[in-house]
């Protein structure tokens, strides 16, 4: 399925399953992400999109019944081995989800919890790592002069790119967007889209949406799933301009989904 | 439809609603004169208390019904005092039971525990009392009082709260029953609005690698800090009323003593023990206004979470 191999991958999956109790929402999965470029995952709503994207920080075991089979690899190491720590996985791999959820807390306290997790920094060292994030995350300029204001206070789309700060704060290596921009307005979503474009430089990126166009947009590889396949993956303009399987054609397209 | 049947049925509607709105006016109301009414009558009969005493009535600890003097000292620390103890136990036991119900038991242990929980906040307190009298305060003078004399009765500062008799009857007892009466409030409150926290949230902490403890101390908490002080409240206010179980354990003694180990009073329980016995308008028009100071207490407790809940909400930048 993979025509051209991937130079620098960042995350190897192996034969991945996934289970909701007995329903088996992920079939075989077997995918390369490749390191600092930007990975869509699209399909029809079900198709597993969400779910392959939670197996990589293992957001899935909050649930009882949830579980994985199969390989993760990140730098050789498989995530899904018992033995993995779950806090330092989440770590190095961050999430930002389909609704801003900015934590009651200020601006500042809002970036600088994560950070305070792993890293024991003095005020100083606190304050340049928050200004780094929010400059990063394109908020700097808007919230400088009410770092001390709660997060909940912000427009919905200054939200968003709070939580992507946030995640980012802790400079992790791998970014997962669960369809960031489901819950913004057009000019918000176009902030995130160049967001992502610059953030791609120093973070893999996997984001899954559910638009199209914001696919072809703003990634450079895309994975076409349906029903808990993996039906087609390649780099981004081949799958839009040339897909290999009808199925894809037909989704693309709009004859279907 | 005929139009004159139609305006007949608006009428009628018109009619209704009229009827309704001042049905329900009537009953908010009657809230209000209701509430204006208790306070009315508290404040008439305390007036002799008033004459008598002047504002010397909140200091004394005096209690003499021979003598004919009387102070609101030892039942207004008895009933602050024992309703603290109530919370500091109450409030982490309770917390800790909402965290495990909501986050960590295990799905089919949730239903049980919480109907037990909702049971146990359905027991009347005449048998909290009887239970306390006979099982908890002879096990509490027989295990635990020496104990604390012993351990905690050494400690410098705190040992003069800690040194006493170990007779079971005591403050310290009356505040731990009523903790336990407290619990199944304050914990399915937190419970509940521990369970409307988006999971979305939860996940966005669980997702920078947060534990379960520092999600729910740090996240869900603050986000749920109006329905906590609120179950807190609850508790809180039933503490302060509580009469009966209070009135089998904590012995019903006008001493004032600064060790929780000695028998106490508190206003409820002064209320019960004497209003039957009390002779004299002096004796009754005091017990009154021990009911107007409870009053007043309360209100400035709820009052003061008001207060609070304004401080979190401006501490957190809003």
């Amino acid at each position: 399925m993979n025509a051209e191999p991937i130079a620098n991958p960042k995350l190897i999956v192996k034969n991945l399953n996934f289970y909701y109790g007995a329903d088996r929402a992920l079939k075989d999965i077997n995918l390369t992400i490749p390191e600092k470029m930007v990975t869509a995952f699209i399909g029809p709503s079900g198709c597993g999109k969400s779910t392959l994207l939670r197996t990589f920080n293992r957001m899935y075991q909050l649930y009882p019944k949830q579980r994985a089979e199969g390989e993760i690899l990140m730098d050789g190491q498989n995530l899904l081995d018992k033995k993995q720590d779950l806090n330092t996985l989440r770590a190095k791999v961050g999430m930002v989800f389909q609704k801003p959820t900015p934590f009651p807390m200020s601006i500042y306290d809002n970036i600088a919890f994560g950070v305070k997790l792993y890293e024991n920094l003095s005020s100083h060292e606190m304050a340049e790592r928050v200004e780094w994030a929010l400059k990063k995350a394109a908020l700097w300029n808007e919230v400088k002069d009410k770092l001390k204001q709660s997060g909940t206070g912000l427009s919905g789309g200054q939200q968003q790119r709070l939580c992507i700060a946030r995640a980012i704060a802790v400079k992790p290596q791998v970014l997962l967007l669960d369809e960031p921009t489901s819950a913004l307005d057009p000019i918000s979503t176009a902030h995130i889209e160049k967001l992502v474009d610059e953030l791609k430089k120093d973070f893999t990126i996997v984001i899954v949406t559910h638009n199209m166009q914001q696919a072809a947009r703003v990634s450079d590889y895309t994975a076409y799933m349906y029903l808990g396949d993996l039906v087609e993956f390649g780099d981004t303009s081949t799958v839009f301009t040339n897909p290999k399987r009808k199925e894809t054609e037909d989704y693309i397209t709009g004859r279907f989904g | 439809m005929p139009t004159s049947q139609l305006d007949h049925r608006l009428k009628r509607q018109n009619l209704l609603d009229i009827l309704f709105r001042g049905l329900t006016r009537f009953s908010a109301l009657a809230v209000l004169t209701l509430l204006l009414g208790i306070i009315l009558s508290l404040v008439i009969g305390s007036v002799p208390a008033i004459k008598e005493f002047g504002w010397g009535f909140l200091v004394s600890s005096d209690w003499n019904p021979v003598t004919d003097r009387y102070g609101a000292l030892v039942p207004i620390v008895g009933t602050l005092v024992t309703a603290s103890i109530a919370l500091l136990i109450a409030i982490p036991v309770s917390f800790g039971i909402a965290l495990f119900l909501t986050e960590l038991s295990p799905q089919w242990l949730r239903r049980p525990l919480g109907i037990a929980i909702e049971l146990l906040a359905g027991i009347p307190s005449i048998i909290y009392g009887m239970w306390g009298l006979f099982i908890f305060v002879p096990f509490f003078a027989d295990h635990i009082e020496p104990w604390i004399n012993d351990h905690l009765g050494h400690v410098p500062l705190i040992s003069p709260l800690f040194t006493g008799p170990n007779m079971g009857i005591s403050i310290l007892a009356a505040g731990i029953i009523l903790a336990i009466m407290v619990i199944p409030f304050i914990a399915s409150v937190m419970r509940d609005v521990f369970d409307v926290v988006p999971s979305m949230l939860k996940e966005s902490a669980y997702g920078l690698g947060a534990t379960t403890w520092e999600v729910m101390y740090r996240v869900v908490l603050p986000y749920t800090k109006i329905g906590v002080v609120g179950g807190i409240m609850l508790g809180l206010g039933r503490a302060l009323g509580e009469t009966m179980a209070v009135t089998f354990v904590i012995g019903n003694a006008h001493r004032l003593n600064a060790s929780l180990l000695y028998p106490g009073n508190s206003i409820s329980s002064a209320l019960a023990n004497e209003f039957t016995e009390a002779v004299g308008d002096l004796y009754t028009s005091s017990l009154i206004e021990l009911g107007l100071i409870l009053f007043f207490i309360t209100f400035v407790v709820l009052s003061l979470a008001r207060l609070l809940l304004l401080k979190l909400t401006q501490r957190e930048g809003r």
